[in-house]
């Protein structure tokens, strides 16, 4: 049995005729331990997904096990980081990060759960801005604040809503190998939306392209079967990485080309590819 | 192909350079990354006077930043035009009005009396001043004497009963003032009390905000003199004494009905405020299954603490505006009991004493709004977005 399990799920936005379909039989079933990437185009419904699965809203039609158990409402076991961040602004850094441990380990004393919100700040490398309020924060700091909440609420399996979307190449990079870490040594289940290939193609052990919405439904599904850990510039020579790539991107390019022919007004923000040159 | 695909290939081919990039790898660690890793900035350490304005700033008085800037030498020109622009100008403006002032009130004359000129009215306070400070010499004076009769008779005869006897001396200009900020404080705390627990739970249930809201309307622009009757007959039917509780009457019902003049503000702000949190908020607390009290104390409080303390700051200033005229027809001994008295004297210091008061009521409404400002400051998380 999967660990999370996602059968027949459709979600549609208000009713009547402002009714707008954006999931459609959303089938998924995720091994526990797994890495999954979720890549669509803006607007296919990948926050709604991510917030199915979170039990911030819930299905029209279908259900999500976890552990086998329908989900019920939204719960720190499912640690996310949302798109837009979600700081509490009238707490610092480690504010923040502390009021999550605090409710999660309420056993604690102060100074056992003032070391683990440290821990996990500075993970992020934000030991510096520890006393800063999220308006002091940049961008990238604020998302990495987020990564730092959601991973030190031991939650069983890490949504991540685009985490390093706001974030500069470098320290992208840099949070990208932190995930990857975290993920190996504490056995997370995670559940990743990019709008990277190369960040999928890194991170994870399956690719699922969303379609767009109305409608959406999941494409085919890749699967990355290379050796972990994933070294960037060596990953740009190996054959197998090469030919999956390619493949999604001529997957997303098809979508995209769809786009264009349903509604020719429309202007999408789109994925930010990345190829390497091919000699 | 279409265009579309195009910005794809398009987009694909700029996006090659920032794969040929140096992109860190966990094997190496360079440099770059290191600096990349640790790029918060770190504030310099601020000299002293930058952490006095910073105090000042939270205090309402930033224009002194020019002066002190001045003193230290922080580029005296431009603190010089600052200084200029922040205190010379309003002087110059304060200058013509009074000048202005002066020249209306030596022309108009009428039978009924004359408008002070400015020196009148200086002459006046320092004569409020004066009576206070003649006044409390006499009260002092007083008791010391009852104290040295007491102590005689106690020499006499330990078992005389000696008392006390209560100064009746009139009040001063100083005493009312006191009383009218007691009777504001009173009034402002009793909206508060009202207003806010009202306004959250209106905030936390929609059923509760649609059942209570038209209420709120039709009460918010009921005029002071409505609310002072009403607050009279209901006080003057439930309490006979004149002194309960400690408190004069005309007291308790001033600051109650400036409590239901004022109270609406607060209680729409709040019900705004509390309604309103943005939904990431409740998001996070929904994620951490906060139970209702922690989400409305850690959560919906602090979000819509702005919105709050608008409404705070607005209920006061309309309680100092409503409690002259209350006070007036009260008969409350504050602030609008005096201007009350001082009309009804009539004599030819009493206009000039008037606007004395006038003067006093406005920075006493100014101070009040300034208090609110640097306690807002303190407690919400916007500090820079306020007034
Ligand atoms: N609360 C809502 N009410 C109505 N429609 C909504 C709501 N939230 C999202 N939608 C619609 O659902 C669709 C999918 O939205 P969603 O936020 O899931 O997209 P996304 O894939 O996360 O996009 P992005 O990459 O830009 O974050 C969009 O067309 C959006 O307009
Ligand atoms: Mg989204």
């Amino acid at each position: 049995m999967a660990f999370l399990e996602l059968k027949n799920v459709s979600k549609s936005y208000g009713k009547g005729s402002s009714k707008t379909d954006v999931l459609k039989n959303i089938n998924l079933s995720v091994e526990e331990g797994e890495f999954i990437c979720i890549i669509g185009f803006s607007g296919s419904g990948k926050t709604t997904l991510i917030s199915l699965i979170a039990g911030l809203i819930e299905p029209d039609e279908g259900e999500i096990l976890l552990n086998g158990q329908p989900i019920k409402g939204p719960g720190p076991d499912r640690g996310i980081v949302f798109q837009n961040y979600s700081l509490l602004p009238w707490l610092n850094v480690f504010g923040n990060v502390g009021m999550a441990v605090k409710k999660v380990f309420p056993k604690w004393g102060k100074d056992q759960r003032a070391t683990h919100s440290k821990k996990y700040v500075d993970m992020v490398n934000l030991t510096p801005a520890l006393e800063k309020l999220p308006a002091e924060l940049s961008g990238g700091m604020k998302q990495r604040v987020s990564v730092a909440r959601a991973l030190a609420m031991n939650p069983e399996i890490l949504l991540l809503d685009e985490p390093l979307s706001a974030l500069d190449a470098l320290t992208r990079g840099t949070l990208q190998e932190e995930i990857e870490k975290i993920w190996a040594r504490e056995k997370k289940t995670v559940v990743m939306i990019t709008n990277d290939v190369d960040e999928g193609m890194l991170l994870a052990d399956r690719i699922i392209p969303l379609k767009l919405a109305p409608n959406a439904t999941f494409g085919p599904e890749y699967r990355i079967n290379i050796d972990r850990p994933r070294d960037k510039t060596a990953l740009n020579n190996n054959p197998e990485f090469k030919k999956i790539r390619n493949s999604i991107i001529k997957y997303l390019m098809e979508i995209g080309s769809e786009i264009q022919d349903n509604s020719k007004d429309l202007d999408f923000t789109l994925p930010d590819l990345k190829p390497v040159e091919f000699n | 192909m279409n265009s579309n695909l195009n910005k794809i290939e398009e987009e694909t081919t700029t996006e090659v350079i920032s794969v040929s990039e140096p992109t860190p790898s966990k094997t190496a660690k360079s440099p770059v990354k290191q600096s990349a890793q640790n790029h918060v900035p770190q504030a310099p350490k601020k000299p002293t006077y930058e952490r006095v304005i910073k105090l000042l700033k939270m205090v309402g008085l930033g224009f002194l930043e020019s002066l002190i800037r001045l003193i230290v030498g922080d580029d005296p020109k431009r603190q010089l035009k600052r200084i200029w622009l922040g205190v010379g100008v309003p002087l110059i403006a304060f200058i013509v009005f009074v000048v202005a002032w002066q020249i209306t009130a030596s022309t108009l004359k009428s039978d009924l009396g004359k408008i002070p000129s400015p020196s009148e009215v200086w002459g006046q306070s320092e004569v409020l001043w004066k009576d206070h400070v003649n006044e409390r010499k006499k009260e002092k004076a007083f008791f010391e004497r009852v104290e040295k009769r007491n102590a005689k008779l106690l020499a006499r005869n330990p078992q005389a009963k000696v008392r006390t006897p209560a100064y009746t001396g009139k009040p001063t200009f100083i005493d009312q003032i006191i009383t009218s900020l007691k009777t504001v404080f009173a009034g402002f705390l009793l909206a508060s009390f009202i207003a806010l627990p009202i306004g959250i739970f209106m905030g936390l249930s929609k059923t509760l905000r649609i059942a209570i809201n038209p209420l709120v309307q039709i009460f918010k622009p009921v005029s002071p003199v409505v609310w002072l009757l009403l607050v009279t007959m209901f006080v003057s039917a439930l309490i006979s004494q004149n002194i309960f509780l400690g408190m004069p009457k005309a007291f308790i019902i001033s600051f109650i009905s400036v409590a239901l003049c004022s109270m609406w503000p607060t209680l729409v702000n709040t019900s705004v405020g509390v309604s309103s949190v943005d939904k990431d908020f409740i998001n996070v607390a929904r994620v951490l299954r906060l139970n209702t009290w922690n989400k409305i104390v850690k959560v919906v409080l602090p979000a819509s603490l702005p919105l709050v303390f608008t409404g705070l700051r607005i209920s006061l200033s309309i309680a100092w505006m409503v409690l002259i005229a209350i006070e007036l027809l009260a008969q409350n001994p504050g602030l609008g009991k005096f201007v009350w008295d001082e009309f009804q004297n009539g004599s030819t210091d009493s206009n000039a004493k008037i606007i004395v008061a006038l003067f006093v009521i406005g920075s006493i409404g100014f101070a009040l709004d300034r208090i609110m400002v640097v306690i807002q400051k303190m407690v919400t998380f916007n500090k820079n977005d306020i007034a």
